[in-house]
């Protein structure tokens, strides 16, 4: 923390209250269009939000592209963007430990050896994948929590490679290897290497996308869906909201190719919101491990 | 960079400045304080005799459950970063906040969420009546349909103190005058490093929880559900997975201001700074293992029953670290005992009341007699409101002079703190017998047996909203007249902040200044 | 009012420590104390006294030795009182030694409410099994194995809570049907819900679970002495949350015997009934009683609706008769206020409530429906 000359504090700024606006319209449409409403206060929060998000980065870009940020104002937001990360690691964390908890310590007790089961829930047996709930066990045809009538485990060694989330993980492992191949050679002032490299992982992240969609879109055929009981509610839940944040930081990764293409952007020494993207990229990749192991693999 | 602060109400509108956005915050969460303090003046009115002459029932939940949301998460949380965008720029020699636009972004998000969260009140239904802490299925299945506009609320006031976290945390590693080590840091800086990490670890636990709450009520999923291979208990352990870390966090930079406060007054050096530091740590890793402390009576088996009860009952020993650092730094000083020291005594007291009691109920046989009974109200009272409301007050009068240039009328602010002492006595120390004799948590009615208790209770509630009155006057007279406040205001008192004039220029450090 | 205020000064006047000396003698003796736990009248509640009263006797200790210190430089070292500042501020050993010595005090404190929970988690070898399910907003008792099943509301009379009638001395303590337990046996409690979490807590019994739709919890108590005791549920379940009661009643076993048996009988009796076919007059009658306990919180004394629909006038209950029963018996897809009753209402009850909803508040539709109807609906489900 030398001196480092002065640091850059920005003049006054309309773009925090109108984001507050925005998001506040966001919110309040999206709760009034979910009690049956409609969609409209929310598609005019969300556009106003997503305007004022876009000038916001824009004012960014172009004060360091005038030579605003210091190093230290740097530091700030590299500090910033790692704790954000962290942030986002608890939110999943909310929900793996949902999955852990429905699997060791609620469906056990269901369809274990005690009152519970004996007085509540007979005829519930505990297997995962949950096709039956505890609900169609005990209830029979007048049940309303229904099981799904197919799961996304595989079934067998040998149809592993038919298997659809088995790609996705190759899909996803390997543009963290390109994206961290961008890095690199931006690191080299390779620039054509950083666009063709970085090129590539977007390209991943909507095959990935693709492919999810195309997951879903069985699923839903052959009935399983997310009211399906334990396992459509912790199989969408996690890799829904897995998927949203692949959407984003295939946004993310997309808007700096085209920065870098169009604008020239980044330099060896100036890349930081590559590097946020990256470390973006590489933090879902890493969820989407936990969620191969515990979602598909243990499931 | 400008100079002074832009002029009309743009200014607060559009502003980027540290000391701005802290006064908003301030204000902000006095207003909320009132708005909290108003529901409980109704919850208190309803309880003052047996039988129903108020609101009826279901309004009175709505009472509770609004008065404990806008308190936690409208009037202390909000008070403590305002007091951190004021303080920690200038304890640390730092121009201002590491992220000044985020800054006004994590405030004005939050008048936003709570008049969406308020206007519940107004809607079909009613607003949320399920208790602050909202357990599942009452606040899903059974709730009604203003829940959802509640759940969103939570989504942006959590996106809000995420991003003020960040702020801080950013702030404090990246902005420290060179010199500056952490271990010279003054302790509110350290106890607010600390919180703001808590805040980023649970606050997205939060935002999970009522997510699933949301896919529940809307979506059909089965998480809070038995039919379908969920559990209610799976909500209780993500809230309090939130909620525990959460009373911490309104603690812990409490603690830090009654750190710097008796210091002064004592004129003597805080005794253990560094044992202070480890102390502030330890509660908070502490805090992320004693969740299920406010479930012992949901079924836990015995070997959790007895994890969770020792964990809890090991955050008496840093806390009491923290007790005793705090006496031995008044023994042997020079005491004076102007306003802001006599919160920060009354702190010490009544919050060690307030742990002794959160010690009993640690005891988790003895805990299936006290859980959800007033005695459990009078505990967190004791730990909130003597704890966080009076540190608060204290820092408001400790650094007010330095704020606005002005002193407060000093009479005055101890005629507020008797007033507050013995109102707030009055009006929570009996809720430890009614508790104890068997009056439940939440309801509107009870036996003439806790008659005249709740009679008192009710007395001191409108005794302690008086002197909040008081407080309000004092501190707007204080900066419309009172006479200058020099630039030391007291007497050699430790701290960067009272080596620039009073009041603070708009912009403190624009070179950092030299550390000793 | 004038002699809660007479009540008050007392209070009011009567100095902490005087309290705090007498805690003791006052929860010693039969009376409730005001200001204290009860002891109880079973083996856990009185260990549970016992641990509550040491973490008090130990706090105020660590009470007196903190404040005392605090107090005395509060008072010697005040400037005004001429006290230079002296300038320590570290001292490892201190701070050891104050982290060293509460730990002791916390296992010293640990060791006994260990034990205290081993007993209170052992539910093994019960002798009497009682299932007891929350509802919004009463306790249903089944006694398993025993045929033995009712449910137990609110007895105390709305014009006592609204103020227009003077209040009993078990106000919202009371209950139609308490439950009825054997003295000196071990009675388990198997605690369950049928929709949102309650908690059953009777004090003198140290028994506090929440009932959790969905799962059981079990407790026990071994109840000593015969008595009446009264407790309420504990966990925020909502409107009437805090008027649903738990009342016990520990009887010698002779006693439980023969009440059990009555209750045996009754439950015969109104199989028995559920055949016979009841004049409209008779279903009115009855229909109304059981309106007024069970529907009326909701549905308003003139079937004006509130908290649920107006029946005045309501398509359902002037239209089919089918969708009728439905409701009642299924509860309403729509809203789980209007919960399922097919098992809190039996046959009679629910056929007397639907003849008397359809023939009062200016439904004249003069329809009659039998138990026997309700039934065959029941099992044709
Ligand atoms: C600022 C907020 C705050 C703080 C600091 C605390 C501090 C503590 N709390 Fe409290 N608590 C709440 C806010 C807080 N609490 C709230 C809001 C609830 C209710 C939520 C709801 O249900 O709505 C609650 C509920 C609550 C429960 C659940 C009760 C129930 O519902 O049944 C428990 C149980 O263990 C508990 C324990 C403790 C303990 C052990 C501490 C400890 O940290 C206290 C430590 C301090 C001391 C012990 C005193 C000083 C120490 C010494 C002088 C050293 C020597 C002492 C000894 C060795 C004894 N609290
Ligand atoms: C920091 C948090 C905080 C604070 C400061 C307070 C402050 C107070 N609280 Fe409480 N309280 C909670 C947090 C807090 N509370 C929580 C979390 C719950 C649990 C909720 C739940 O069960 O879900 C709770 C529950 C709770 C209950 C139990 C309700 C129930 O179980 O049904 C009661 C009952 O007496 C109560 C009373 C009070 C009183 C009298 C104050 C007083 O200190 C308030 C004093 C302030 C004023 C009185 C305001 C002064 C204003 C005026 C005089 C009017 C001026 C008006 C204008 C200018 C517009 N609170
Ligand atoms: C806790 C509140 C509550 C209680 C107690 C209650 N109801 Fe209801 N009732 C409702 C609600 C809410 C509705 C509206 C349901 C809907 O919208 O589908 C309703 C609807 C009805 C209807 C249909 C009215 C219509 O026109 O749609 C009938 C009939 C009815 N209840 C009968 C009863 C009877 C008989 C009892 C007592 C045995 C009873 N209710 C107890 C809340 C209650
Ligand atoms: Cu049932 Cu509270
Ligand atoms: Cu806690």
């Amino acid at each position: 923390m030398s001196g480092e000359g002065t640091y850059y504090v920005p003049e006054q700024s309309k773009l925090p209250i109108f984001a507050s606006i925005g998001l506040f319209i966001t919110v309040y449409g999206a709760a009034g269009w979910l009690n049956g409403g409609t969609p409209t206060l929310f598609t005019v929060g969300f556009i106003m939000f997503a305007m004022v998000l876009w000038s916001w980065f824009s004012i960014v870009i172009k004060e360091n592209l005038a030579g605003l940020n210091d190093a230290q104002l740097k530091r700030s937001y590299v500090w910033a963007m790692g704790w954000f990360i962290f942030s986002e690691v608890m939110f999943f964390a909310a929900f793996f430990g949902a999955l852990y908890y429905m699997r060791n310590i609620s469906l056990p007790e269901l369809g274990g050896d005690n009152t519970t089961n004996e007085i509540l829930w007979s005829g519930f047996k505990e297997v995962w994948p949950l096709m039956v709930t505890p609900d169609m066990a005990a209830n029979g045809t007048s049940a309303t929590v229904v099981g799904p009538d197919i799961n996304m485990s595989v079934t067998t060694a040998d149809s592993i490679f038919t298997w659809l989330p088995f790609w996705n993980t190759a899909v996803l492992l390997t543009s963290s290897f390109t994206v961290h191949f961008a890095h690199t050679a931006l690191k080299n002032n390779n620039k054509k290497g950083f666009n063709l490299w970085l090129g590539i992982t977007v390209a991943l992240g909507i095959i990935f996308l693709f492919l999810q969609a195309a997951e879903y879109i069985h699923a839903y055929a052959e009935n399983l869906k997310i009211h399906h009981g334990a396992y459509g509610t912790t199989f969408f839940m996690l890799t829904g909201f897995h998927g949203l944040h692949v959407t984003m930081g295939t946004f993310m990764l997309l808007v700096m190719w085209l920065r870098s293409v169009l604008k020239g952007h980044f330099s060896h020494e100036d890349c930081f919101g590559f590097e946020a993207a990256s470390w973006y990229w590489h933090f879902v990749d890493v969820v989407w491990v936990g969620l191969f192991i515990f979602v598909y693999i243990l499931g | 960079m400008a100079h002074g602060p832009a002029k009309g109400f743009s200014r607060w509108l559009y502003t980027t400045n540290h000391k701005d956005i802290g006064s908003m915050y301030l204000w902000f969460s006095f207003a909320m304080f009132l708005l909290g303090g108003v529901f409980a003046l109704v919850i208190r009115a309803e309880l003052f005799e047996p039988g129903l002459q108020i609101v009826e029932p279901g309004f009175f939940n709505q009472m509770t459950t609004m008065h404990g949301l806008v308190m936690v998460f409208g009037a202390v949380m909000p008070a403590f970063v305002g007091l951190a965008n004021w303080m920690i720029p200038m304890m640390l020699g730092a121009p201002d906040m590491a992220l000044p636009r985020m800054n006004n972004w994590s405030f004005w998000i939050l008048p936003f969420a709570f008049a969406m969260m308020v206007s519940t009140l107004f809607m079909e239904g009613g607003g949320p009546n399920f208790g602050w802490t909202f357990y599942a299925p009452l606040s899903t299945t059974y709730a009604p349909p203003s829940v959802t506009f509640f759940i969103f609320a939570v989504h942006i006031m959590g996106a809000s103190s995420i991003m003020g976290s960040i702020n801080i945390i950013a702030t404090i590693l990246n902005m420290r005058a060179p010199g500056m080590t952490l271990m010279k840091m003054p302790l509110f800086v350290w106890t607010w490093l600390i919180t703001a990490y808590l805040l980023i670890a649970v606050m997205p636990v939060l935002a999970g929880v009522v997510t699933m709450m949301l896919m529940d009520i809307h979506f059909g999923t089965s998480f809070f559900d038995a039919a379908g291979g969920g559990d209610p208990v799976l909500f209780q352990h993500v809230f309090w997975f939130f909620g525990h870390p959460e009373v911490y966090i309104m603690i812990l930079p409490a603690f830090g201001i009654v750190s710097a406060i008796i210091p002064t007054f004592a004129r003597k050096p805080l005794f253990g700074y560094s044992s202070m530091v480890y102390a502030t740590a330890s509660i908070a890793f502490l805090s992320f293992i004693v969740w299920a402390h406010h479930m012992f009576t949901v079924g836990l088996p015995i070997a959790g029953e007895l994890f969770f009860m020792y964990a809890t009952m090991l955050i008496a020993v840093p806390t009491g670290v923290k007790v005793f650092n705090w006496v031995t730094t008044m023994f042997r000083g020079s005491m004076t005992f102007e306003t802001p020291m006599l919160f920060s005594i009354a702190f010490v007291i009544l919050f060690t009341i307030g742990g002794f009691s959160g010690l009993m109920l640690a005891i988790a046989p003895a805990d299936f007699q006290y859980h959800d009974t007033y005695f459990v109200v009078a505990h967190f009272h004791y730990v909130l409101v003597p704890g966080a409301i009076f540190s608060i007050t204290a820092g408001v009068y400790y650094w007010l002079p330095k704020w606005c240039g002005n002193m407060y009328n000093e009479t005055m602010g101890k005629v507020q703190f008797w007033l507050a002492f013995i109102g707030l006595n009055v009006t929570f120390f009996p809720m430890h017998f009614v508790g104890l004799a068997g009056m439940q948590r939440r309801v509107p009615d009870y036996n003439q047996f806790f008659a005249d208790f709740n009679m008192i209770s009710s007395m001191g509630a409108f005794l302690f909203g008086a002197a909040q009155l008081m407080l309000l006057y004092n501190v707007i007279s204080t900066i419309m007249s009172g006479k200058k406040a020099t630039d030391e205001v007291w007497e050699d008192p430790e701290g960067l902040e009272w080596t620039v004039p009073s009041p603070a220029p708009y912009h403190t450090f624009s070179t950092p200044p030299p550390i000793k | 009012m004038l002699i809660t205020i007479n009540r008050l000064m007392v209070w009011l006047f009567t100095p902490a420590l005087l309290l705090l000396s007498n805690a003791q003698a006052i929860a010693q003796s039969a009376e409730r104390s005001t200001i204290n736990m009860p002891i109880g009248v079973t083996p856990v509640s009185q260990d549970v006294y016992g641990l509550h009263m040491t973490m008090f006797w130990w706090c105020v200790a660590i009470g007196v030795v903190v404040f005392g210190v605090m107090f005395y430089s509060m008072i010697v070292h005040r400037k005004s009182n001429g006290a230079k500042a002296s300038n320590f501020h570290d001292s490892l050993g201190l701070e050891i030694a104050w982290t060293v010595l509460p730990f002791v005090i916390l296992i010293i404190m640990a060791i006994p409410a260990t034990s205290s929970l081993v007993k209170l988690y052992d539910t093994s070898e019960s002798e009497v099994d009682v299932v007891i399910t929350g509802y919004q907003w009463y306790w249903g008792y089944e006694y398993l194995d025993q045929d033995v099943k009712f449910f137990s509301r609110l007895s105390t009379p709305q014009e006592q809570i609204y103020n227009q009638a003077p209040k009993g001395e078990n106000y919202l303590l009371e209950v139609d049907e308490p439950l009825v337990i054997p003295i000196n046996k071990k009675v388990r409690f198997l605690v369950t819900s049928n929709d949102v979490i309650h908690a059953w807590w009777v004090p003198d019994l140290a028994v506090k679970r929440d009932a959790i739709p969905g799962y059981i919890n079990e407790s026990w108590a071994r109840v000593e002495k015969p008595g009446t005791y009264r407790g309420v549920c504990a966990e925020l379940c909502g409107k009437d949350h805090g008027f649903m009661p738990v009342v016990v009643k520990a009887v010698e076993q002779e006693e439980y015997e023969a009440w059990l048996g009555e209750r045996r009988e009754a439950a015969a009796k109104i199989k028995e009934l559920t055949n016979k076919t009841f004049s409209l007059d008779e279903l009115v009658v009855q229909g109304e009683a059981v309106y007024n306990k069970a529907c009326v919180a909701c549905h308003g004394a003139n079937g004006e609706g509130g908290v649920g629909k107006a029946i005045a006038g309501s398509p359902i209950a002037t239209g089919d008769m089918a969708a009728h029963i439905d409701i009642i018996v299924n509860g309403s897809k729509n809203n789980p206020l209007m919960a399922a009753y097919k098992e809190t209402l039996s046959e009679v009850d629910t056929a007397a409530v639907i003849t008397y909803q359809r023939n009062a508040f200016g439904n004249n539709t003069g329809d009659v429906v039998q138990p026997i109807d309700i039934l065959k609906f029941k099992q044709g489900k």
